[in-house]
């Protein structure tokens, strides 16, 4: 497989790509790239863009045991996305496979072998469906022959069957447990000859099952992990035990940059069971995923180092951190709003947005501020490395096994072949773990015991202090109305640190990706449009949280749109019906977004048609437009990301106290043909669940640099009284386009819905998140 | 030396008086299906039942842990503690599945306590496990299928109760 490096975009590129990438220029990173596009007909697209490509090899994927027992190897990382399940089931369904003798087998971190690992933006199964329908596909065509061999029949008197191949006209049969050892020693046949099974015959792909909307249809096929989940037994990065483990925490510097200055460790090494401390290398600014050095604590057990790190005396110096170190929250917000006044760089354009805003009869404007959120999954980062004779092996819940590879090795000068990575499952995702420096500071300190496991574990106040934290966002949009309510105009300027700042000097503005993600592919079908993205610098670092760039730009955009169908005195859905125009497909390069999530455009346009269909139907199903009484109202909002569309719908209420019940959420869902309904629902529920907590509870401040939430106490997630008490989804039945995302797309528009339907509940419209207390 | 006494077998550990239960139980012991999370009895994942009552064992030091500690290892041998774990795989509970062990663990306190708890009774007791993933509607849907009290539509929250009051009248 060819691919074209220019296709390696920083929201998918391994350390490796991004220098390269730097070393071309980083013009590569910041500015519309459309027109190189253009120039580059030859850029490949989807899974084959993706540094390591797609593999379609059986004897890669699929294992089958003389007893018949099926393992499917699962190179994506689980994360609570089903990903395990879903792909096994693609393959079993494929092959013809007994669900109840499939098992999954996580795949080692070996990209040359497996193709692309990254699990990140929503692509494992819009990439890797294909290659392992036609991996299964291979198999089965495999032990067809090797049965035909055995009988010797000609291949196509035989066919395969549930677990077995038959030969109906003499009615023999041998299961593929039996014919497993004959068919592996066959060339795997060409892609060409493979005829993948047609959709009558599947029995897993794309069938609904399970919990749907509240009832229990039909039993699901079981989960792949499902059984140990529950019994305690799944194996997650803090349950790697291994024999001699010394565990570890880390003081980190408190403000992004700053260094130990001193340390006096006599307490520390009082405490019972601490047997080491040291001091640990941070990497200077842009820190990309390297430690934030800081001081070690090593000891026999967990509870030891941490004690051990709550004893230790140390002095940072904040010289190196510079004015990191005078990041303060309020102050920053206001110089963001400050800045969102004046003209930024110029996104996109098109008529004359400010004589059309002069000209307006009515014009509206507003200002949305989306505060920095740290990721805070369930399992703390956690990392077991050993080093010993010159390699190094690590055992980790990363989404990204090539990127931990690559730092350890570049940062232990190792040769890439001599750390090796073994993928737990993840106690959540969300972006946090495709950065590695947690499994990077396992292997600094277990460079200082050879021989020895160190297990590198992370409390949740490190976590929340040193996340790789969602981008705080301003973005300030003015439009004018004529006398009708109909837009004639729409500016938005839009202001936030990039992520680029992590591996550059701080570019102060957003990258293509980062654009690319709601705000150049804004859908509306207004004749003057004027983009624009004025500068931000970046004090923290800056990373990838479930959805990214979609959340600020969804939030400000859904909540804009509301805002005029208020000024104008239109009802919501039919004032957004008009704004976007009818039914059309519009090629991602005519906006100027030249990235489109890696896809190509002429398969994954930006589709009014689409969006509108959601939109409809989630209105819809929620009733739109009904009688709620006082205190209660329905919300909307909509966005595509990820090359999938949403829509929701939220009811609510607000008392006189303030306090909110969401009585319930209708989402639809478009992501073309699906894979495993059942999981593609249970990410829907809980992409709710996750935007419901961005909306109301969570945020992290800063104060003179230092994050001044500390744990669940003050950085809030929302717990079971805050769900919804009916959520449901409803799918759009679309087998006819590109398949689209899954884990993310669901989050974006689920703040401003529920913010519309306070402002329909209470007439109170929310600019700034998180909600709060704004209510009371 | 302290004696704990986990899924009823006794282990002897040579561990200060202060650590917490959950660390004796992961690193010393080494059962890993307790959970770290937060370490503030914050977020539930390492519940453990202590006489059968749930306890946060990150804020109960292993003094404090006299008598019976029973983890969701042991979950799959009691009777109500596998009716959850079947209920939580019928309504495919879990996503990341970090917190469920957690999560199990209180609702099989619950029902212990409250065999056919109201739903709000289920939504007060479970507000201190949280789940990243946000799997809450299923917790509640597979704690109701759990203990027999499915409303008409078990999805409703809003009918639920009234349903329930409606069959027991």
């Amino acid at each position: 497989m060819s691919r074209s490096d220019d296709t390696l975009l920083l929201a998918n590129v391994s350390r490796r790509g991004l220098l390269k990438g730097l070393v071309g220029g980083s013009a590569l990173l910041l500015a519309a790239r459309w027109d190189l596009a253009l120039a580059n007909e030859q850029a490949q697209f989807g899974a084959g863009a993706m540094p390591g490509g797609w593999v379609d090899n059986p004897n890669v994927f699929i294992q089958i045991d003389s007893d018949g027992l099926i393992t499917i190897i699962s190179n994506r990382a689980e994360m609570g996305q089903g990903i395990r399940t879903s792909l096994a089931m693609v393959a079993a369904d494929e092959l013809g496979a007994n669900w109840d003798r499939v098992r999954a087998q996580q795949a080692e971190g070996d990209q040359d072998k497996y193709g692309n690992q990254n699990t990140d933006g929503s692509r494992s199964m819009r990439h890797w469906y294909e290659p392992m329908r036609r991996a299964a596909a291979a198999a089965r065509l495999m032990l067809e022959q090797a049965a035909a061999n055995q009988w010797d029949v000609p291949v196509h008197e035989v066919r395969a069957e549930i677990h077995k191949v038959v030969h109906p006209a003499t009615g023999r049969e041998l299961g593929f447990g039996e014919l497993a050892e004959a068919a592996r020693a066959l060339d795997v046949p060409g892609r060409n000859d493979l005829v993948l099974k047609s959709d009558n015959e599947l029995r897993f792909i794309g069938k609904e099952s399970g919990l749907i909307n509240g009832e229990l249809k039909s039993a699901h096929p079981k989960a792949i992990d499902g059984e140990d989940i529950v019994t305690g037994k799944a194996i997650f990065g803090a349950d790697i035990d291994l024999e001699n483990t010394l565990y570890a925490v880390i003081a980190r510097p408190p403000v992004y940059g700053a260094k130990v200055k001193s340390v006096d460790d006599s307490e520390a090494l009082k405490v019972a069971g601490v047997k080491k401390v040291i001091r640990i290398k941070g990497a200077s600014q842009p820190a990309a995923f390297n430690p934030l050095g800081g001081v070690a604590v090593v000891a026999f057990n967990t509870w030891a180092a941490m004690e051990g790190r709550r004893a230790l005396k140390i002095e940072w110096d904040n010289t190196p951190a510079g004015d990191n170190a005078d990041y303060t929250s309020d102050a920053y917000r206001e110089s963001l709003e400050k800045a969102a006044q004046s003209p930024g760089k110029v996104i996109r354009q098109s008529g004359d947005v400010e004589t059309a805003l002069q000209n307006a009869e009515k014009r509206v404007s507003a200002t949305y501020y989306m505060p920095h959120m740290a990721q805070a999954t369930m399992e703390p980062p956690v990392a077991v490395v050993m080093i010993k004779n010159g390699k190094a092996e690590a055992w980790a819940p990363v989404q990204h096994p090539r990127a931990a590879r690559e730092g350890i090795a570049g940062m232990l000068e190792m040769e890439l072949d001599n750390v090796t990575l073994h993928q737990t499952l993840l106690g959540g995702g969300f972006g946090r773990k495709s950065k590695p420096d947690f499994v990077m500071e396992a292997a600094l300190v277990a460079k200082e015991f050879e021989g020895q496991p160190i297990k590198l574990q992370w409390s949740r106040e490190d976590d929340i202090h040193h996340a790789y934290f969602h981008a705080v966002s301003v973005d300030h949009l003015e439009a004018g109305l004529d006398a009708e309510g109909k837009a004639t105009s729409w500016r938005h300027r839009t202001l936030s640190p990039s992520i680029a700042s992590l591996f550059m000097p701080d570019p102060k503005h957003k990258g293509e990706f980062e654009l690319g993600m709601g705000f150049n592919t804004m859908p509306f079908n207004i004749p003057a449009i004027r983009l624009e993205n004025p500068p931000a610098p970046a004090h923290v670092r800056i990373g990838w949280f479930r959805s990214v760039y979609n959340l600020p730009h969804a939030w400000a955009i859904q909540s804009f749109a509301h805002e005029m169908a208020v000024a104008a005195g239109k009802d919501h859905r039919d004032y957004v019906l008009d704004l976007l125009g009818p039914a059309r497909k519009i090629h991602n390069l005519t906006v100027g977004d030249g990235w489109n999530y890696g896809e190509d455009p002429d398969l994954h346009p930006i589709d009014i048609g689409r969006m509108r269909r959601v939109i409809e139907r989630a209105t819809a199903e929620a009733g739109w437009g009904r009688k709620t009484g006082k205190g209660r109202g329905l919300g909307l909002a909509f966005h595509n990301s990820f090359v999938s569309y949403t829509a929701i719908v939220f009811d609510v209420e607000v008392d006189d106290k303030g306090k909110l019940t969401i009585h319930r959420a209708d989402i639809a869902f478009d992501c073309g043909p699906q894979a495993n309904p059942e999981r593609i629902r249970s990410q829907m529920e809980g992409s709710c669940v996750m935007g419901i907590g961005i909306a109301l509870q969570s945020e992290v401040t800063f104060k003179d640099g230092v994050a001044q939430q500390d744990n669940f106490d003050s950085y809030l997630v929302p717990r079971m009284p805050d769900a919804p008490k009916v959520v449901r989804v409803h799918l759009i039945d679309n087998p006819n386009d590109a398949m689209g995302g899954v884990g993310e797309p669901g989050l974006p528009p689920v703040a401003p819905a529920l913010c519309n339907a306070i402002y329909a509940a209470t007439g109170k419209r929310i600019r700034r998140l998180p909600v709060g207390n704004q209510l009371s | 030396m302290i004696t704990l006494t986990i899924n009823g077998q006794e282990h002897e550990l040579d561990v200060p008086d202060s650590m917490p239960l959950l660390w004796a139980i992961r690193d010393v012991v080494g059962m890993k299906g307790t959970k770290f999370g937060c370490g503030i009895a914050q977020c539930g994942a390492c519940t453990v039942h202590l006489n059968g009552v749930a306890i946060r064992s990150c804020v109960t030091p292993v003094a404090a842990a006299k008598g019976e500690i029973t983890t969701i290892e042991a979950m799959a041998d009691d009777p109500v503690g596998h009716k959850v774990q079947q209920a939580w795989l019928d309504m495919g509970v879990a996503q990341c599945g970090y917190c469920q062990g957690g999560q199990i663990m209180n609702a099989t306190a619950l029902l212990k306590r409250t065999p056919a708890p109201q739903t709000q009774e289920i939504v007060d007791a479970m507000a201190g496990n949280l789940c990243r993933c946000g799997t809450y509607n299923r917790i509640l849907a597979a704690i109701e299928r759990a203990a027999g009290t499915q409303a008409v539509d078990p999805g409703d929250m809003d009918t639920r109760d009234m349903d329930k009051e409606e069959a027991s009248s």
